[in-house]
């Protein structure tokens, strides 16, 4: 069995951790890429959002290196995506492909549900380890989001253009390169070293938080490096969910205490937004409230093209920004965006944010 | 003379202006870009160059539009910035007080709030709003009429027909059927403004809040028909400024004064650069997937700058940072 499974932002390092921890053969997709989406767009239906298409391709260009079995989440409620893994699967399958499909529901009520799928991947593996697994996995998860927390906070003070970016990179090859659990401590420090060594200098930075649809936000091939520009924009970014919150909240069920999670956000949500719209809808009205108290300069909302549950919340925004003072930006995206247009878009409101604020 | 100079480098028009120090507009230029952006600048530089008198002196250069990196490149910009800044800047310095701007160029449509002098929202077109000077160009070529006397035409109409606007396609053909219908012309022409201003509110204005004073500039404010629709859809007054189809020029000559104003020398590279050989080249690095469409500008043969790059491998090795805000 050789597991495959989508790209999301950094997710394949910890998944790979956790799968090759527990001794199953893991291949990872080739970086999403302009082939991938010129891959998955040609064969997903056209109405399909970006996520869909982007995986499609994900998986084509896993198969070439060998993959035969997926691992995918699941999904419930009023959005497409919990019926993504099968109508990928039932795509592949038709081009040929002969994929075996494990699907991983949000649990409803008890980890458990999760553990046993896990522990059918892998098999022999006691519950024991597979816990220990899961666990080597998610503390990768947790040191690149701290890794990523640093990157947004150095990008726009660094003295060198591109020097983040270098260190970002290096540093998280310490973190792919960690083996087994034991040796994650000492990685942490190296990378803590390599991020010290950015040279910045003191200037005034906008403060914007980046909310919306979950893949869009963590998959920079689809969000057109959103983070990195603003970065070089001089602009401190904030995302409203990183994985390891992600990965709580869906997963563990909020077993992980002491993380930002969705609850706070829904309950910021109202009077905007009273009840939930599916996928990231609420979440993504409620972050936008929470961002405003805190005194963010402004909010950029990030979906896919037909992304229901986000359009919902794209509708409720004006309001709120009028109601709260802060101004904010809808980017939809999908495989037709075109670069200039997002640059202008980003400069634009930048410039706006920046006269606001008197820091031009 | 001292002043500073604004350039709009877009897809259809590129267009320069000279300010003198009082701001007040010298001279101003459009061009079509016909695709050849540097060619249109270059001409643009030798064109000025031969209006202004000998002895002036650019003290600032500022410029803008999709078109602004390149531009910025070659002609030696101070500042570079993106059109909906400068059409604001200009939009607020010449009509004191501005709340609402509708912009209509030959491609873009976009629509600018502001409020106490700061643009506080915006928003461009989405597809459907695109192109609307092209189509009114198109319209008015179809029907053999100067696209000047457009304007003049339709406000001859007294009860405008209804067209339906929402796309170029279906406006055509149900213009075509109104004609063989027998309306007169100036109805069916005064129609089509409606409908292309139904069509703006409802794309690119929808959400926002439109108080006045209203500026109307881009190409298509040249066009009275349209500025009549815009009234009456609205209900309020629509100002047209003196320069309007060399807005963002005239922004981005404000936002050179505004960045110079702490002094310093221009980094323009002076009217000369108009013989200067300059190319626009490109290349599809094959070294990734991604197969990134590199664009690269030479000046006499040497690469002075490169972008388009995902990862940085080609714009990092020059040290290019020109694109800060
Ligand atoms: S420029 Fe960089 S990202 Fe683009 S194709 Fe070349 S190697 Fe890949």
């Amino acid at each position: 069995m050789k597991v495959t499974f989508p790209h999301m932002g950094h997710m394949w390092i910890c998944l790979s951790a956790m799968l090759e921890y527990l001794g199953v053969e893991v291949v990872v997709p080739p970086p999403t890429s302009k082939r991938t989406l010129t891959l998955g767009a040609r064969h997903a239906p056209e109405f399909a959002c970006l996520p869909l298409k982007l995986n499609l391709g994900n998986f084509i260009e896993a198969a070439e290196r060998g993959a035969d079995t997926i691992l995918m989440a699941g999904g419930c409620g009023p959005c497409r995506f919990g019926y993504y893994a099968q109508v990928e699967h039932a795509i592949l399958e038709d081009l040929g492909y002969n994929y075996r499909l494990v699907v991983m529901e949000p649990p409803q009520k008890h980890v458990g549900e999760l553990l046993s799928k896990i522990k059918y991947i892998t098999g022999h593996s006691s519950w024991w380890e597979v816990i220990r697994g899961i666990r080597f996995g998610y503390q990768k998860a947790r040191m690149v989001d701290e890794l990523e927390r640093r990157a947004h906070y150095l990008r726009p003070r660094e003295s060198h253009r591109g020097s983040t970016d270098k260190a970002f990179k290096r540093a998280l090859q310490e973190i792919i390169a960690v083996k087994h659990p034991r040796d994650l401590p000492q990685a942490g420090e190296r990378v803590r070293r390599i991020m010290a060594g950015v040279a910045i200098r003191p200037r005034p930075v906008l403060r914007v938080g980046i909310v919306g649809e979950i893949f869009t936000l963590l998959e920079p091939f689809a969000n057109h490096d959103l983070e990195r520009r603003l970065g070089y924009l001089g602009v401190q970014t904030d995302r409203s969910i990183y994985l390891s919150e992600w990965v709580n909240d869906h997963l563990f069920l909020g077993l992980v205490r002491g993380l930002r999670s969705r609850k706070e956000a829904c309950r910021a949500a109202p009077p905007y937004l009273n009840h939930f719209v599916g996928g990231h809808g609420q979440e993504t009205v409620g972050s936008t409230v929470m961002y405003a108290r805190q005194g963010y300069d402004g909010v950029i909302q990030l979906l896919p093209f037909t992304c229901m549950p986000e359009i919902v919340a794209h509708s409720v925004l004006p309001g709120l920004s009028t109601g709260l003072g802060i101004p904010t930006l809808t980017i939809t995206v999908d495989e037709q965006s075109g670069e200039a247009g997002l640059v202008t878009r980003l400069e634009a409101f930048i410039d706006l944010l920046a006269r606001k604020k008197g820091v031009v | 003379m001292k002043g500073y100079l604004g350039i709009d480098v877009g897809s259809v028009s590129t267009n320069l202006v000279f300010m003198d120090e009082n701001g007040e507009i010298r001279e101003a230029i459009y061009l079509r870009t016909r695709g050849q952006p540097i060619f249109a600048l270059q001409e643009g530089l030798r064109q000025l160059a031969e209006r202004l008198p000998a002895n002036t002196i650019v003290r600032g250069v500022g410029t803008t539009g999709s078109g602004r990196y390149l531009a910025g490149i070659i002609a030696g910009a101070d500042v570079v910035k993106n059109e909906i800044t400068s059409h604001a800047v200009a939009a607020s310095t010449l009509v004191p007080g501005v709340q609402t701007i509708l912009e209509i160029g030959g491609q873009d449509s976009k629509i600018i709030i502001l409020r106490n002098g700061v643009v506080t929202d915006f928003a461009m077109n989405t597809v459907c709003a695109a192109g609307t000077g092209s189509f009114l160009d198109q319209q008015a070529a179809r029907l053999n009429i100067p696209i000047e006397e457009f304007g003049k035409l339709a406000l001859k109409s007294t009860v405008p027909v209804r067209i339906a606007g929402r796309c170029a396609v279906f406006a055509e053909s149900d213009m075509i059927h109104k004609q063989q219908m027998g309306y007169s012309l100036p109805d069916i022409l005064a129609g089509l403004c409606e409908a292309l201003v139904r069509n703006y509110l409802n794309n690119v204005g929808k959400g926002k809040e439109i108080l006045p004073p209203v500026v109307f500039q881009g190409g298509v404010a040249a066009n009275a028909g349209m500025r009549r629709a815009f009234e009456q859809a609205l209900g309020l007054e629509v100002h047209v400024p003196p320069h309007y189809n060399v807005m963002g020029a005239v922004g981005a000559a404000l936002l050179a004064r505004e960045k110079m104003a702490g002094g310093g020398t221009s980094r323009f590279r002076g009217f000369g650069v108009a013989k200067t050989r300059f190319k626009a080249g490109g290349f599809e690095c094959e070294n990734c997937p991604n197969l990134c469409e590199v664009v690269e500008i030479t000046r006499e043969g040497e690469v002075i700058a490169r972008w388009g790059d995902r990862c940085g491998r080609w714009s990092n090795s020059l040290g290019y940072q020109e694109n800060a805000v």
